[in-house]
């Protein structure tokens, strides 16, 4: 695959790392029991603590710690028994401690990796370095009053996780599918709710570009952007931008970097001289957190299948194809619906790839053009179980199926009852398909001769009348045989 | 001065000899006649008269019922004002009470008024609040003295008879000290004994909370009813807390004591190595074994102590920015603005002092060379008593350098200053407990201290052999 892209005098590869913040799923926020719960009135969710009220004092939520334990396991990576909480300094009025609990030099979670799997069959591995939890700071409302900012305190403490990438991401694309990815696993383990629009996933992005074969670039980090559209035009714009620059002989400044989501342009917010000195040092008010190897055993065992042992169980049982796989389990309740559809009738496990495309292609096409989702679907993973029963029992053609589908989507009735309604069924009397095929080859005796003098092509008017008069239902492959034998009797 | 005990007082209370009300406006009238003293930042006898009232009118027995208590102004409280002797935090009212004067409110203390010390505990004279400075009651007129800080408004609380225990904080000798120029005893506990929540934080990983009182069966009891688990203090300890009181055994005979050579430091007045050689003599006739011991990195504690406790400091006191709380500077033209002119106008000269240290110490390329070797050198300076008492049960030192000074002396020299601490702040480097008993008096009759070491936790250790030298020395 080539990932290189055209520059004005030669071409030029990206270099990208993802620093991801995922917002811990816990009811109460990292080191106080405030609610986290999203959308609430300013400042209702705010203790003592979350304030910085003078000798207030952090305390670890524990569901938190198992959160990110379990986050780590899922990441394939390395979960470390001694982690430090450290104090990172700096001054914002949406900081109410004037620092940020985080973890520096000792992250509960180590080296791990996840993997992104291409169409064309291939995948790639994504390393990561590490995992750490940190408190969310509070919002700062800008646009409350035209002359003084607002403070809303509802987020201050929320438990985020930042999971920091290596810079093995080489295209926009890939660094969707790592996020993506990233996205599927947390919300299978259910430690992050992946709702990017309400900014529980977010991430940073590190880019630099280097001639193939080059050493790394300088880097540019672009802060905050919670979609993964967002993402991949931020990284299109400033690869562009940088390569101007490098090409017009310039260099690149060690910037931080903000994305207008407006003009889809990125500029710098600061640059490295004006980067903050955050004067890390371990909390003294936190005792370091110390995880015996029971307690990560005891987490591990409670986690639930992972995308990727779903892909693999899914790719032996059914022999799907490696990306067909990863589509349906790329998030929780896609391959939650195939299991109970193909589960909802023994017959219909010899037919999983049609399975698969019922889902992926029919189902999902008609819930996005009418704006649903798979978890609120009309269609019931029994009904569209039925549905592909009959198709593969030759009761309905696959055509005619299509038509069901979308009859059952808007009426919510069964495939079956539609079926037997309308009288939909296939025919499959061998006299019947005869009779009408005779009567087709009884009307166009010149389209009859012209097949036989070699015109092979015509076969496909003759099954299109014949379909025509049994009205789509006539079994396809009945037609076709028997038409081609007629046809070559007269021969 | 007709100093009555705790101890006393509980019985007469007990007995009917004296009523609650009485006592307290026996106080109160104490209170009054020492306003010179400067001892309470905050002090409303309206607000002493209504807690008098509501004890009048609860029938449940509680251990401290009606004594009167002072608080150093470090603890927030809801029925007055906290403001760590800052400008920052002027008119700031908590609406929570620490756990440490919950404690003494459940067992029905008075709180006779919020107590003067140094801004936000830094300092050893009391002379950096921003509500002026405290008199030490022992000064002679016409040459005012320091009580010694931080907590010197609690302790010349207690020696001026103004109430019969009073709280503080030591981070590095803010009890021991002043109590030793005060001449009242003072303990500061092992790290983690006393809950910290509440209190507002100076260097978190050396405050700890405290007890001043007129003897030394007075502070076994304060320190009690001050003790215990707090879920909500992460450091707070887990341990069972033993009536130290009811324990009290002054029989040392069989024990050993501890005497570290490296607290024999040049240009110590002769009067204070008179006092240690005493105490030294009282306990071997006690049958206490004197052992010689060494702490080989006790002369680095001084400044491993202004490298960690101003880098803790730094960073805790980020919190009083002008934006939700205390004061705010009305020049304010910007966000940084604001921070730089609150914090300018609001902390006073030694807390700006320490924070720029510790800001300095924590920044990057320095952070290895000061705050993380001083890391190092902790973890040494305990390592050297975790040996030293695999040798004896205690240690007996001096508690200050000096008597207490007069006021302002060392005000322009803070290296002068920080040298008052010599002796207190290896022990808080290394959270063990401390204790300092009134011991002696120098050529001006003004009272020294001693100052006993015990291992983690073995408080009953520390007032035993404090009480014991107590009982002799009178």
């Amino acid at each position: 695959m080539n990932n290189l892209i055209k520059g004005e005098k030669h071409d030029w590869e990206m270099v990208i790392g993802l620093e991801i913040h995922a917002q811990v799923k816990s009811n109460s926020k990292l080191f106080s029991s405030s609610s986290t719960k999203f959308g609430s009135s300013p400042n209702s969710q705010v203790s003592l603590v979350d304030a910085a009220m003078p000798g207030m004092l952090p305390v670890i939520n524990k569901y938190c710690v198992e959160q990110a334990v379990k986050t780590g396991v899922g990441l394939n990576a390395k979960i470390n028994n001694y982690s430090v909480f450290d104090r990172k300094n700096y001054f914002y009025a949406d900081l109410p401690q004037g620092y940020q609990i985080s973890q520096y030099k000792y992250p509960i979670v180590g080296e791990g990796k996840v993997t992104i799997d291409f169409k064309d069959g291939t995948s790639k591995d994504i390393r990561i370095v590490r995992l750490h939890l940190e408190q969310d700071a509070g919002k700062s409302l800008h646009d409350q009053n035209p002359s003084k900012t607002y403070v809303d305190l509802n987020r201050s403490g929320v438990a985020l996780m930042e999971i920091v990438s290596e810079p093995d991401i080489r295209t926009p694309d890939e660094a969707g599918m790592y996020i993506s990815k990233i996205r599927s696993i947390l919300m299978y383990l259910d430690t992050c709710d992946g709702n990017m629009q309400e900014g529980s996933l977010r991430a940073d992005v590190n880019i630099s570009v280097r001639k193939p074969g080059d050493e790394y670039g300088t880097r540019c980090e672009i802060k905050n952007l919670n979609s993964i559209k967002f993402i991949k035009q931020a990284i299109n714009y400033e690869a562009k931008r940088q390569i101007e620059i490098l090409e017009s002989g310039g260099s690149i400044e060690q910037n931080t970097m903000l994305f207008n989501t407006s003009t889809g342009k990125t500029r710098p917010m600061r640059n490295k001289e004006e980067a903050h000195d955050y004067r890390y040092f371990p909390d003294p008010d936190l005792l370091p957190l110390e995880i015996s190897r029971e307690e990560i055993g005891k987490i591990k065992s409670s986690i639930p299948e992972l995308p990727d042992e779903l892909k693999n169980k899914f790719i032996e049982t059914y022999k799907l194809s490696n990306y067909d796989a990863s589509v349906l389990t790329a998030e929780k309740q896609t391959s939650d619906y195939f299991n109970e559809t193909i589960n909802s009738d023994p017959e219909l496990k010899n037919h999983a790839k049609i399975v698969v495309n019922w889902i992926t292609s029919e189902l999902f096409s008609l819930l996005n053009k009418n704006n649903q989702d798979l978890n609120n679907s009309p269609v019931s993973p029994e009904n569209l179980g039925q549905l592909i029963k009959l198709i593969s029992t030759n009761e309905i053609s696959g055509k005619i199926a299509k038509d069901v589908l979308e009859d059952m989507f808007s009426s919510g009735k069964t495939a079956r009852q539609i079926v037997d309604e309308k009288g939909l069924q296939q025919v499959t009397d061998q006299g019947e398909i005869a009779k009408v095929i005779d009567e087709v080859i009884a009307e166009n005796p010149k389209m009859v001769e012209q097949f036989l003098a070699g015109k092979d092509k015509l076969l496909g008017f003759f099954v299109g009348q014949a379909m025509k008069l049994t009205k789509g239902k006539a079994n396809p492959k009945m037609l076709n045989d028997i038409l081609k034998q007629k046809l070559n009797k007269k021969n | 001065m007709s100093k009555s005990s705790l101890k006393q007082t509980l019985k007469d209370l007990d007995t009917k000899k004296i009523s609650i009300r009485e006592l307290n406006q026996d106080y109160l009238k104490r209170i009054k006649e020492n306003e010179n003293l400067n001892v309470f930042i905050h002090f409303s006898e309206e607000n002493v008269l209504k807690q008098i009232d509501n004890l009048e009118k609860d029938n449940s027995a509680k251990k401290l019922k009606g004594i009167p208590i002072a608080i150093k102004d470090l603890f927030c409280t809801k029925s007055m004002p906290t403001t760590a002797a800052s400008k920052i935090l002027e008119n700031f009212n908590p609406t929570y009470e620490s756990f440490v004067t919950q404690k003494l409110l459940d067992e029905g203390s008075i709180f006779v008024g919020k107590t003067n010390l140094d801004e936000f505990a830094m300092g050893s004279a009391t002379n950096t609040s921003f509500f002026g400075n405290t008199i030490n009651p022992l000064s002679k007129e016409n040459e005012p003295l320091a009580p010694g800080g931080s907590s010197g408004g609690s302790a010349a609380a207690v020696a001026a008879d103004l109430c019969l225990g009073a709280t503080g904080t030591d981070t590095g000798g803010s009890i021991r000290q002043p109590a030793s120029f005060c001449g009242v005893v003072g303990i500061k506990p092992t790290y983690g004994l006393c809950s910290r929540w509440g209190i507002a934080a100076f260097a978190s990983s050396l405050d700890q909370a405290g007890i001043f009182s007129h003897n030394v069966e007075d502070a076994s009891i304060l320190l009690q009813s001050i003790a215990g688990f707090d879920q909500r203090d992460s450091t707070s300890a887990k341990v069972d807390i033993p009536n130290y009181f009811e324990n009290l055994d002054d029989d040392l005979n069989g024990k050993t004591v501890g005497i570290p050579k490296e607290y024999s430091i040049d240009g110590t007045p002769m009067e204070i190595s008179q006092i240690w050689e005493d105490a030294i003599k009282v306990l071997e006739k006690k049958g206490v074994k004197i052992k010689n011991i060494s702490l080989p990195h006790t002369k680095y504690a001084l400044p491993t102590y202004y490298i960690i406790a101003p880098a803790e400091a730094s960073s805790n006191l980020a919190r009083y920015d002008g934006v939700k709380y205390g004061f705010r500077s009305d020049e304010i033209d910007s966000l940084d603005e604001m921070y730089e002119n609150t914090r300018a106008q609001g902390f006073g000269r030694e807390v700006k002092r320490r924070i720029l240290i510790g800001t300095y110490v924590l920044s990057a390329g320095y952070y290895d060379a000061y705050y993380l070797k001083a890391q190092k050198v902790r973890k040494l300076i305990a390592d050297d008593f975790n040996k030293a008492f695999k040798e004896c049960d205690f240690i007996v030192t001096p508690t200050a350098p000096s008597a207490a000074f007069p006021l302002n002396e060392k005000q322009n020299d803070p290296i002068k200053m920080y040298l008052n601490d010599v002796f207190t702040v290896p022990a808080s480097l290394a959270g063990l407990p401390g204790i300092s008993i009134p011991f002696g008096k120098d050529k001006n009759n003004l009272p020294l201290g001693i100052q006993i070491l015990g291992k983690h936790f073995d408080e009953q250790q520390v007032f035993n052999a404090a009480v014991s030298l107590e009982r002799s020395y009178e």
